[in-house]
């Protein structure tokens, strides 16, 4: 419908109201704005070295009634997962991420966990993934689409838990998105920033967990980065 | 739907005297209010966040026509398709459009004042799409056939209780009364309509102009599940939630929780650009947005143009006594609050929504915790002055103010006439500090009582402190 389009095009030309010079610099304006990205103003308090915006992610994150554990290294993660399964009684099986970075975990340590690759189905219970970055700031997981991570693993699953590197951790979103932006150029297809297990006030005004999207969350924040020499088969 | 605005005073009045919705009203005072004022205590830059955030909004604003040329080039690189729409009409036309190429019977929606706004709802079910709410208040309010009564929990004005019956009605089985349980139920449910759904409709808290993206801010994750799981999924916008870059949403997002729940941050920001990549498992196979101007384009360079920065927060309604007494639905239309006042005679004509700019006690509150310090109070009386011209005030009204233009355009009279009127007000007040009636305004201190002004005139005060600074 390009005649609504122009329509409303003039209409806003027209209450704008700029003469050729205006024009031409409004253009350059916007033109060097969407360019040259830049962050606005960046609260302070997130601008910490590693171990403090570690720490902030996981009190910001324990604060959203998100469960936050640290590992050491990756291979400690089945363990953890097991464990925090039996905790919440939940059988021990799961839909995990097609991740080949995940593979390094040895999955096979616990050999009563059932794992399944890919993306979620209605009647997982469990899905894990991997998370791009955290942010400190509020205890965010940034988790981006893509072959290997599927988006609704973290949305259908009533328990959803993600895995992130201690590395990974950022102080501010604009700090996330820009390595985001290098990593990648256009953004993928779904950038989600969780913060905590799904919530709702709708019912007299008290909130609940759990209304579409996970009821817990789990966090591992995983000390060495994925992939390194203690990762590698023993 | 069809406004009621003009019945405010009588709405209002029925508001007033239903206990159970004052109960609702007043989980506002103690809830949002108070996690409002915690959230941006705690977090040192809020104030000055602010004015960044105006700042944003009023560049795209200048900016508008560029900004929607760059979003709209690059939805369509990310493999999108847009839509325009001057106005509600046209938007509900392309959307059934769009819902009839995907052969689908039913739509899963994710709260969208837009929506709300064209009418959607209606218009879908009368040409037999199912469209079903997902947003728990919306779903709520759906079953229960009314309208929204709040910008963020548009089921704000009933209890557990009411949504105990309602939900026993409609969905069978056993009267559940938890709110745990309750909240269960409807996940259990919408989880089916998620799953038979064929288009997924969402609304966009920003658009951004660097990446063609939308993103969309919930706490309970049902955006990403409607847009996630069907085949189709629509977006419909206004052409004033574009912002340049994802920097510059960041800076509006650290407002947008802070001042609608007390949240730091809402436990679900999404962005989504464009459809399913090819290699992607899951997501929609098509992604349309459909743009709406509505009015926008003409309050752009108008007296109004400042609503424009609007980021539909609720931090005005939350603090503001007029709604805090009365509730969302005695505004009779989709907006409400102190932004409603403003908006809804934008849309549905100043001769029907008459009552809203003065349903306001002048307070302040509304701009003083406004994110992006939108001049409410201010904007209310442009719509005073516009009815005044149009003679739409009662008698009593116009006299008052034909009076008070008289005196405030001369200074002299102003000073002396003001000056009296507070000595008077302060008889009036008494001891308390407050009139319980105030000349000429019966209907207005009829149900709230007017606070008498302490201390001197501002223009004295001006004045005096002019005199000693200089
Ligand atoms: S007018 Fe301001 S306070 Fe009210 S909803 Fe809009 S942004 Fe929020």
């Amino acid at each position: 419908m390009s005649a609504a389009r122009d329509a409303i095009l003039a209409r806003l030309r027209q209450a704008i109201g700029r003469t050729g010079e205006e024009q031409a610099k409004a253009v350059e304006t916007v033109r060097a704005r969407l360019d040259n990205p830049r962050p606005n103003l960046v609260p302070a308090h997130t601008r910490l070295d590693r171990e403090g915006r570690v720490a902030l992610f996981c009190e910001k994150a324990l604060a959203v009634s998100a469960e936050v554990e640290r590992l050491a290294r990756l291979t400690d993660a089945p363990a953890a997962v097991s464990a925090f399964l039996r905790r919440h009684d939940l059988p021990q099986k799961m839909v995990m991420a097609p991740e080949p970075m995940l593979d390094l975990a040895e999955w096979e340590q616990q050999p009563l966990l059932r794992v399944r690759r890919g993306t979620a189905a209605p009647d997982d219970a469990v899905g894990l993934t991997v998370a791009v970055a955290g942010i400190a700031e509020t205890g965010t997981l940034m988790l981006a689409s893509s072959r290997e991570q599927p988006t609704l693993l973290a949305f259908l699953p009533e328990t959803v838990i993600a895995l992130l590197q201690a590395e990974d951790i950022d102080g501010a979103y604009e700090d996330s998105w820009q390595r985001l932006r290098e990593g990648l150029g256009r953004p993928p297809r779904s950038v989600n920033l969780v913060t905590g297990p799904s919530r709702t006030g709708d019912v007299g005004q008290k909130i609940e967990l759990g209304a579409h999207g996970p009821r817990r969350l789990l966090v591992l924040v995983v000390e060495e980065a994925f992939g390194e020499a203690g990762d590698a088969p023993r | 739907m069809q406004p009621t605005s003009h019945a405010f005073k009588q709405n209002a009045h029925e508001a007033l005297e239903n206990p159970v919705l004052q109960e609702a009203l007043g989980g506002i005072r103690t809830g949002w209010q108070a996690a409002r004022g915690r959230a941006a205590g705690a977090l040192p830059e809020f104030e000055q966040l602010r004015d960044t955030g105006r700042d944003i909004k009023n560049h795209v604003l200048a900016h508008l026509d560029l900004y929607l040329e760059a979003f709209t080039a690059k939805v369509e690189e990310a493999g999108g398709k847009v839509h325009w729409a001057r106005d509600a009409a046209e938007a509900r036309t392309i959307v059934l459009e769009l819902c009839r190429e995907a052969d689908a019977r039913t739509v899963t929606k994710s709260k969208s004042m837009i929506a709300e706004e064209i009418g959607l709802n209606p218009w879908l079910e009368a040409n037999d799409v199912k469209p079903v709410e997902t947003d728990l208040g919306e779903y709520i309010i759906q079953l229960a056939g009314q309208p929204p009564s709040h910008l963020v929990g548009p089921a704000v004005h009933m209890t557990k209780d009411e949504v105990s019956d309602l939900f026993h009605k409609h969905h069978g089985g056993e009267r559940l009364e938890e709110g745990g349980a309750l909240v269960g139920e409807a996940r259990r449910v919408l989880r089916q309509r998620y799953l038979e759904a064929d288009v997924g409709i969402t609304g966009a808290n920003f658009l951004v102009a660097e990446t063609g993206s939308i993103i969309t801010v919930t706490n309970e994750g049902n955006a990403e599940l409607t847009q996630g799981l069907p085949r189709t999924h629509i977006c419909i916008a206004s052409i004033e939630k574009i912002v340049p870059t994802m920097e510059d949403a960041f800076t509006l997002l650290r407002l947008l929780a802070r001042s609608a729940t007390g949240q730091e941050f809402s436990a679900y920001t999404t962005v989504m650009t464009g459809p399913k990549r090819e290699e992607d498992l899951d997501g929609p196979r098509e992604f349309h947005l459909v743009l709406l101007d509505n009015g926008r384009s003409k309050m752009v360079g108008s007296a109004f143009q400042e609503m424009l920065r609007c980021i539909r927060c609720g931090a005005c309604m939350n603090h503001c006594p007029v709604y805090l007494a009365a509730g969302g639905h005695a505004y009779g239309w989709v907006y409400v609050g102190p932004m409603g006042s403003v908006l809804t005679p934008q849309f549905v004509g100043i001769e029907e929504a008459h009552p809203l700019p003065n349903a306001s006690t002048f307070c302040g509150r509304c701009e003083e915790v406004c994110p992006v310090r939108i001049p409410l109070p201010k904007l209310m009386r442009h719509w005073r002055e516009e009815q005044f011209n149009r003679q739409l005030n009662p008698p009593a009204a116009r006299y008052g103010l034909a009076l008070w233009g008289f005196v405030a355009r001369r200074p002299r009279l102003y000073r002396l006439a003001t000056g009296m009127a507070v000595g008077a007000m302060r008889l009036l007040g008494g001891r308390q500090g407050r009139m319980r009636r105030l000349p000429l305004a019966g209907g207005w201190t009829g149900t709230r009582d007017m606070p008498a002004p302490q201390g001197p005139t501002f223009m004295q005060a001006w004045k005096k402190r002019r005199g000693a600074g200089s």
